[in-house]
């Protein structure tokens, strides 16, 4: 199977590479071994909320270059601050184009609410979800919060005294279906992603519209768990209309469906765009020659092996066992590149869960260029973008799906450029 | 280096309860009888695992897709420890409808001798209503046709002339080229000559033992299972032949549930059985000058990815064989079951099911414009046929049919 970009990984950062390289013609597969971490997606991309040391960041774009001068190892640092900027504008661009309408920018952050009802700030947030532009004050008076009785993974009671501390009133309530007993059988599975199937169907609509203008009477807004609108995107919009109130999402605990959707839409752009997406492979083992990745074989295809003239490693953290870690070390297992780790275990991580834990910012070594390293070396067409990457916390710096966007869009423009170049040398 | 990190036979412990199976379940989305492929699975597997007792008999609706194990981000197994635990715990016995429907070839050499007959009367109204009450087959299904005479029977006509060819391979044809659809089988050699290949059969060949399985039958689709090993280690370790298949379900059977579900060992053979269409892929993919030529109109094709095709990962090869005729516009559905799952759709408890779980996939058949579908699944042939308007052909007939 010959193509011209392998990509190993197939969530956000290998998605973005891919449609990408697609949208510039370029004949593309992605190999995944199952489904992607964007499943645990928040609704928010974020972009850099903090510099390594702690220091709040609220002008991403402005403040880049004191990353940039403190942090050699930081992936934001290879890129370096014109490539930063340029680089997330181009993101946005990209997003839009897809058809994904998110609020925000790279030039300042605004807040997403948490499910406990804290306010992060964050870069771009999904259409419909709350957000608010500054960290102190939320835009409304007083709001509704609706559950759905009995689902646990999400908490109105944490919202509503977080909400109150910030003087904005609130009142809770409950929406429920007859249906939904059905699921309720099993309570385990009461879960956002099961219950958008039933809450999305038309039929729930009347009951919405009936319930809701009761319950927003005294609010400005209502405020509901991500559950709606994913299968049916009208509904939300129409209730709003009914109700004369505007709805908002908060995100739920995990599985989320916000992820889900962003996952596979962004999977169908792929596929549309002519990409071939092969989920549920794993790859087992790679030639290089002359410091060349020439063949990769899957467990899937055996002896038919995957060429191409680039290949992209965004196989993810440990989540996605992109990388793996032992007992005395952590490794990446499809090309061995060089990782960067501590090496005594005891250094890996805190025994306070909310302190710095250092294991977060091990990954693959690269080049400036995002080219993996062996042995100290970079190979030639090998490209390492997103999580697996070493030299950043996406937790504490707030950055994860930054790096994974940016660098996936920076190495795609690399092949891309160095792909015209040979054209032009050619002719 | 192998990089498939399975801590033990049975990996229930690898999974991290992210739920990610559960939401591309194809059934908890549409039946809330079942719970779904985590608490099913390696949930379950804990609790069973202390006590017998805990086994849920909510497990039968798992219709083995496996779309559970293609979307877990933790390699978990966890279609493989549902039917593992069926097979060990469940205490229900099989019916005599379900006795019907898992022996496939039982049925076959039964009816292929009366084959105008029996479909007449399998299709005639009153029939299929005394079915109904009498063995819980529903009535609203069509029930697969029977080819008048067997495609082994047929073979031994033209086997002189496939020992021709310099270059052989082996075909396990399975249950449903045999008594359903010969075509397909004539299809495969016809496209396997032109490339100036013959093609035998194997000396004896027994059912894969899908249905067997999913029904409960599981000393018979062992035997099963073992005569057919047999046959293929004589194909590929004496006679160094490859053997080719067109299902993609016996495939996946006879590669990957062979040695788990039934104890077979095939690691020796494993790699040499592989779907006819990753075949021919694999010759023009290293010789160009092999492509063969096509005379054909211009026609529009749905691609329809069967579940074990998608656990397999081998459609790129079906879909690439079809992109190769001109003047085909080849589309990819969206990878969804269609809801027959071998068996489990002809069962009148099941017919609702069947059909609201391949629901999207006719949506999108219908509004497509589409002339033909294709898809490499003999079931959901069948499905997309019942529930569509379109007719659905295995790609290596519509290759045949228009090959110059």
């Amino acid at each position: 199977m010959t193509f011209d970009t392998v990509i190993i990984g197939g969530g956000l950062s290998g998605l973005i590479s891919g449609i990408r390289l697609l949208q510039n013609k370029k004949k593309c597969a992605i190999i995944s071994s199952g489904q992607s971490a964007l499943h645990f997606f928040s609704g928010s991309f974020d972009l850099l909320n903090f510099l390594p040391n702690g220091e709040k960041v609220a002008y991403p774009q402005k403040e880049i270059n004191k990353l940039i001068k403190n942090f050699p190892e930081h992936p934001y640092t290879k890129l370096g601050e014109n490539e930063f900027n340029k680089l997330t504008e181009q993101a946005e661009q990209l997003l839009k184009q897809v058809g994904l309408h998110v609020q925000g920018s790279s030039e300042k952050n605004h807040f997403r609410i948490t499910p406990l009802g804290e306010l992060k700030p964050t870069w771009l947030t999904m259409p419909q979800f709350a957000i608010t532009h500054n960290d102190s004050l939320l835009p409304w008076k007083k709001v509704c919060l609706i559950n759905i009785k009995g689902f646990l993974d999400f908490h109105p009671e944490f919202v509503s005294e977080a909400f109150k501390a910030k003087g904005v009133k609130t009142e809770i309530q409950f929406f429920d279906l007859p249906e939904l007993d059905r699921i309720r059988k099993n309570p385990s599975e009461f879960r956002s992603t099961n219950l958008s199937i039933i809450l999305d169907k038309e039929s729930s609509r009347e009951k919405m519209i009936e319930d809701f203008s009761v319950f927003s009477k005294n609010s400005d807004a209502l405020i509901l768990p991500d559950c709606w609108g994913h299968k049916n995107s009208s509904l939300l919009s129409d209730v709003m209309k009914e109700i004369g109130k505007p709805i908002f999402l908060l995100p739920t605990f995990p599985p989320s469906l916000i992820g889900v959707y962003t996952q596979q839409f962004l999977k169908d752009c792929f596929t549309k765009l002519g990409g071939t997406y092969m989920l549920g492979d794993s790859v087992t083992e790679a030639n290089i020659k002359n410091n060349r990745v020439t063949e990769v074989f899957t467990k899937n295809h055996g002896n038919i092996p995957f060429k191409a003239d680039n290949v992209i490693l965004s196989s993810g953290s440990f989540f996605s066992q992109g990388i793996i870690a032992d007992m005395n070390k952590v490794y990446e297992p499809v090309f061995s590149l060089d990782t960067d780790f501590l090496e005594k275990r005891s250094d890996w991580y805190n025994r306070n869960l909310f302190e710095n834990q250092k294991y977060q910012q091990f990954g693959v070594k690269t080049d400036n260029n995002f080219r993996g390293l062996k042995n100290g070396k970079p190979i030639d067409n090998l490209f390492v973008t997103g999580a697996i990457l070493n030299g950043f916390n996406p937790i504490k710096e707030g950055c994860g799906a930054g790096v994974s966007i940016l660098t996936a869009l920076y190495v795609a423009n690399q092949i891309l450029i160095k792909e015209q170049t040979y054209e032009s040398a050619g002719q | 280096m192998n990089l498939l990190v399975n801590k033990s036979e049975n990996n229930f412990e690898q999974c991290i309860k992210c739920t990610i199976c559960t939401v591309y379940c194809p059934v908890s989305k549409v039946n809330p009888e079942y719970p779904g492929p985590k608490q099913s699975g390696p949930d379950g597997e804990r609790l069973r695992l202390k006590n017998p007792d805990f086994y849920d008999e909510s497990l039968k609706y798992c219709i083995n897709c496996k779309r559970c194990e293609v979307a877990c981000p933790s390699n978990v197994k966890i279609g493989d420890i549902i039917q593992m635990a069926r097979i060990k715990y469940s205490q229900k016995k099989p019916t005599l409808r379900d006795t019907i429907l898992a022996h496939t070839d039982f049925m076959g050499t039964l009816a292929t001798p009366f084959a105008p007959v029996v479909n007449a009367i399998t299709s005639a109204k009153p029939v299929k209503k005394i079915l109904d009450p009498l063995l819980q087959i529903d009535k609203r299904r069509n029930l697969p046709k029977y080819s008048f005479g067997t495609f082994r029977n047929w073979y031994k006509k033209i086997a002189e002339q496939q020992k021709t060819f310099a270059e052989q391979v082996s075909y396990f044809h399975g249950c449903y080229v045999n008594y359903n659809n010969p075509q397909l089988g004539k299809d495969l050699i016809k496209i396997m000559n032109s490339l100036n290949i013959g093609v035998q059969l194997l000396e004896k060949e027994r059912c894969c033992g899908i249905a067997l399985i999913s029904n409960g039958f599981i000393d018979k689709a062992a035997k099963n299972a073992k005569l057919d090993e047999q046959e293929i280690r004589k194909s590929v370790l004496e006679k160094k032949l490859p053997v080719l298949t067109t299902s993609s379900s016996c495939t996946f059977t006879i590669r990957d549930e062979h040695p788990h579900l039934l104890g077979i060992d095939n690691r020796e053979v494993r790699d040499e059985i592989e779907l006819a269409t990753r075949y021919i892929y694999r010759l023009l993919s290293t010789n160009q000058s092999n492509i063969p030529e096509f005379n054909n109109g211009k026609l529009k094709i749905a691609y329809h990815t069967p579940c074990h095709m998608e656990k397999l990962g081998w459609s790129y090869y079906s879909i690439e064989l079809l992109k190769l005729i001109p003047k085909v516009e080849v589309t990819v559905l969206d990878s969804n079951c269609c809801g027959i799952a071998g068996t489990f759709g002809f069962k009148k408890e099941n017919h609702e099911t069947s059909k609201k779980i391949g629901e999207s996939l006719f949506k999108q058949i219908e509004e497509g414009g589409f002339d033909l579908v294709s898809s490499d699944c003999e079931t959901c042939k069948w499905q997309i046929e019942m529930f569509t308007s379109k007719k659905c052909e295995h790609p290596l007939s519509i290759l045949a049919k228009v090959l110059a």
